[in-house]
């Protein structure tokens, strides 16, 4: 067995192993815990469009919100008595959705570059927001709401490791190489006889997948979604994990992805530990502020990402 | 002396003086800071007045407020910190029923009561048998617009609806059915949508049908331009409309074309009772400004709470729930508030009228 899928199973024994525990965690630590692995899976599949790919996308929010949306209505149609199953297959169907999303807005907007993609998939996210707010069946502004809590530990960190398994080892296979390809010279990945558009699309198709499975998971676990949940902002957050963690860089951007959830939550608290100096807890009490301060530092300080060149599956340089 | 006989709990309490934890969630930054600021302040004094006056069962709240950036996302963790790490014994908030509504199946499954103090879904409330509002739901301003009108001896009216709004949609039906019940007639239904700018062929069309005055229960972004168009166009009759009014910028838009209309709210500043000229003032001394509905009703909010956990003599959150349940005649500043077995607020609106550049109080309207 190659030492990829060994890590693989590892990784989901581990979340078997979790699962067990998870019930014993105090609930707030657990919620940060489950948006920590949403927020993985939003940056990784991010991180394969932007990062591995060069396609700079503004609209992720939107196949998040496809995905949480039309998950979340086939559970409610299914009514209570949805099991596990209906759940798992409302998450696949979710990411299917997003990911005809994501060829419907890739398919065109893909002969566009640079700052121009990202205006079109900036605006592709504000229609489907758009469409939401105004889709009586899906609650419109009212939001959406009335599903079971089955988004667990287990589930959510189980998708988590696949995804990290599929994203590493395509990019790292030798069709996968044709993504980095294309970022790194178009015209010359072109000239050699790659199909630039074909892994444009692919990597939109798989990247909104991914994105529509950590929006079922968000649905199934808030309970509640709205369309404002799923504003260009999100996206903004997402970037912001990817280019904080290293664009190219799994390990790096799911790292990002980690500090950026606990951060806010552990600024949350700064105020009442004693053992902090004084200015610094006054400060977190406009603890935003402290946040954005952080962000800024980190980015002079890591230009290069958190990891650097450093990634799951490759070897020193 | 009577408390202490009833709640002797209470005297044992008083010795170790722990303070009651009570969680706020509130939009202090983002899009609805400007209502979350006010809720909170509100929240905040009636807080600081319960413990000036000595606390319940002789121990002081302590209000654990954590502000939610008027995110979606955000207010189920939050209640999970408050609930799990702080330990609360009720939560107050969210203003906006979105925000309720992701909070309110949390408080529900933990079993901890939740009194939004200004959430007008009535879904909100549907979540569980552990969800209070204090507020009036929106259908109920429409009854009260209704009346209102009747007593103003308008016997034909025509409304004008933003049909992008649920809450415009629910209050239409709500006075129209009122309306006419009681003799009245709607000489003319006129649509809109959010955003639109031109109303000239809506107004021209209410103009012709010579109505007494016209129901417009839309939001402060278009109830202005609604008014300055009709004045252009020459019809002189009075306005009527809901809550959706209350914002700065609809006196500043309007200038003088709303003069004379009136609208339904939940708390009018110039209320001449002593319960209402109390709260102005100390509110005033602390905060500066004046307050408005939000801040009147997040003080509620909390005297409700105060007042629930005197009646149950525990913190415990099973008895504290039954407590709020019983409310009955509450004597807030947003008029005297009983909960129904649906655990909605049943309470008076005050109607407000718009001359010189101010609102002005004219009168309560029971339920």
């Amino acid at each position: 067995m190659s030492r990829p899928r060994t890590l693989l199973l590892a990784a989901l024994a581990l979340c078997a192993a979790g699962s067990v525990f998870s019930g014993s965690i105090n609930p707030y630590y657990h919620d940060i815990l489950i948006m920590i692995g949403i927020n993985i899976l939003l940056a990784a599949s991010l991180n394969l469009i932007i990062g591995h790919t060069g396609q700079f996308s503004l609209g992720h929010a939107g196949f998040m919100a496809v995905g949480a949306y039309s998950s979340a209505w086939i559970t409610i149609a299914w009514g209570a008595s949805a099991g596990w199953l209906a759940y798992l297959s409302a998450l696949f169907a979710g990411g299917v959705a997003a990911a005809a999303a994501g060829l419907a807005v890739g398919v065109p907007s893909l002969r566009l570059r640079g700052d121009y993609l990202a205006i079109v998939t900036l605006g592709f996210g504000e229609i489907i927001k758009g469409v939401i707010q105004n889709a009586e069946p899906l609650g419109a502004q009212r939001g959406l709401g009335g599903m079971a809590q089955h988004t667990n530990f287990f589930w959510t960190f189980a998708c988590v490791a696949l995804a990290i398994y599929g994203i590493t080892t395509l990019v790292h296979s030798t069709y996968g190489s044709g993504f980095l390809a294309v970022r790194d010279d178009e015209i010359a990945a072109e000239a050699m006889g790659i199909n630039t558009t074909k892994y444009k699309v692919l990597a939109f198709v798989i990247g909104a997948f991914v994105a529509g499975i950590a929006g079922g998971l968000y649905a199934h676990f808030k309970q509640f979604i709205h369309p404002e949940g799923f504003s260009f902002l999100r996206s903004v957050d997402i970037v912001v994990m990817v280019i904080l963690g290293g664009m190219g860089s799994t390990a790096g951007v799911c790292l990002a992805a980690v500090v950026l959830t606990v951060l806010p939550e552990f600024l949350r608290s700064v105020s009442d530990y004693p053992w902090l100096p004084a200015p610094v807890r006054e400060l977190a009490e406009n603890r935003m502020i402290l946040y954005s301060i952080l962000i800024v530092v980190l980015m002079l300080t890591r230009p290069q990402g958190l990891f650097g060149k450093l990634d799951f599956g490759r070897k020193k340089p | 002396m009577l408390v202490s006989a009833v709640c002797l709990p209470g005297i044992f309490a008083a010795i170790s003086a722990e303070p009651i934890l009570v969680g706020e969630v509130a939009s202090l930054t983002g899009a609805s800071a400007s209502f979350g600021q006010s809720s909170h302040e509100g929240t905040e004094l009636a807080v600081a007045e319960i413990n000036a006056a000595g606390g319940v069962l002789g121990r002081p709240i302590l209000l654990i407020t954590e502000d939610d950036q008027s995110q979606a996302g955000q207010p189920a963790t939050i209640v999970r910190k408050l609930i799990s790490q702080d330990k609360v014994v009720a939560v107050l908030g969210e203003v906006a029923s979105s925000k309720s509504l992701e909070a309110a199946p949390i408080c529900q499954q933990n079993k901890i009561p939740m009194i939004t103090p200004a959430s007008t879904n009535p879904k909100v409330t549907e979540v569980g048998d552990h969800i209070f509002r204090i507020c009036f739901i929106d259908p109920f301003q429409g009854t009260v617009c209704s009346k209102f009108a009747r007593e103003m001896g308008w016997k034909k009216v025509a409304v004008l609806t933003d049909v992008k709004q649920d809450y415009s949609v629910g209050l239409t039906e709500c006075f129209m059915r009122d309306f006419t019940a009681n003799g009245g007639e709607i000489v003319k239904e006129q649509k809109f949508s959010s955003g639109d700018k031109d109303f000239k062929p809506q107004l021209t069309s209410i103009k012709a049908a010579r109505p007494d005055a016209v129901f417009v229960p839309g939001y402060y972004a278009e109830v202005p331009l609604i008014a300055k168009q009709a004045r252009l166009l020459g019809i002189k009759i009075p306005f009527l409309g809901g809550d959706g009014w209350v914002g700065d910028s609809l006196l500043k838009v309007a200038g003088s074309a709303l003069d004379g209309s009136f609208f339904s709210a939940h708390f009018s500043s110039e209320d001449q009772s002593p319960k209402v000229r109390n709260f102005v003032e100390t509110f005033r001394a602390k905060y500066g400004g004046m307050p408005d509905d939000m801040a009147a009703l997040g003080y509620d909010s909390a005297m409700i709470l105060a007042a629930a956990i005197r009646a149950a003599c525990t913190t415990d959150p099973a008895a504290l729930r039954d407590a709020i349940a019983a409310t009955k005649d509450h004597d807030g500043v947003t008029g005297r508030i009983s909960l129904d077995e649906r655990r909605n607020a049943s309470k008076p609106a005050v109607i407000l009228t718009i001359r010189d550049g101010g609102f002005h109080f004219v009168k309560k309207v029971e339920p």
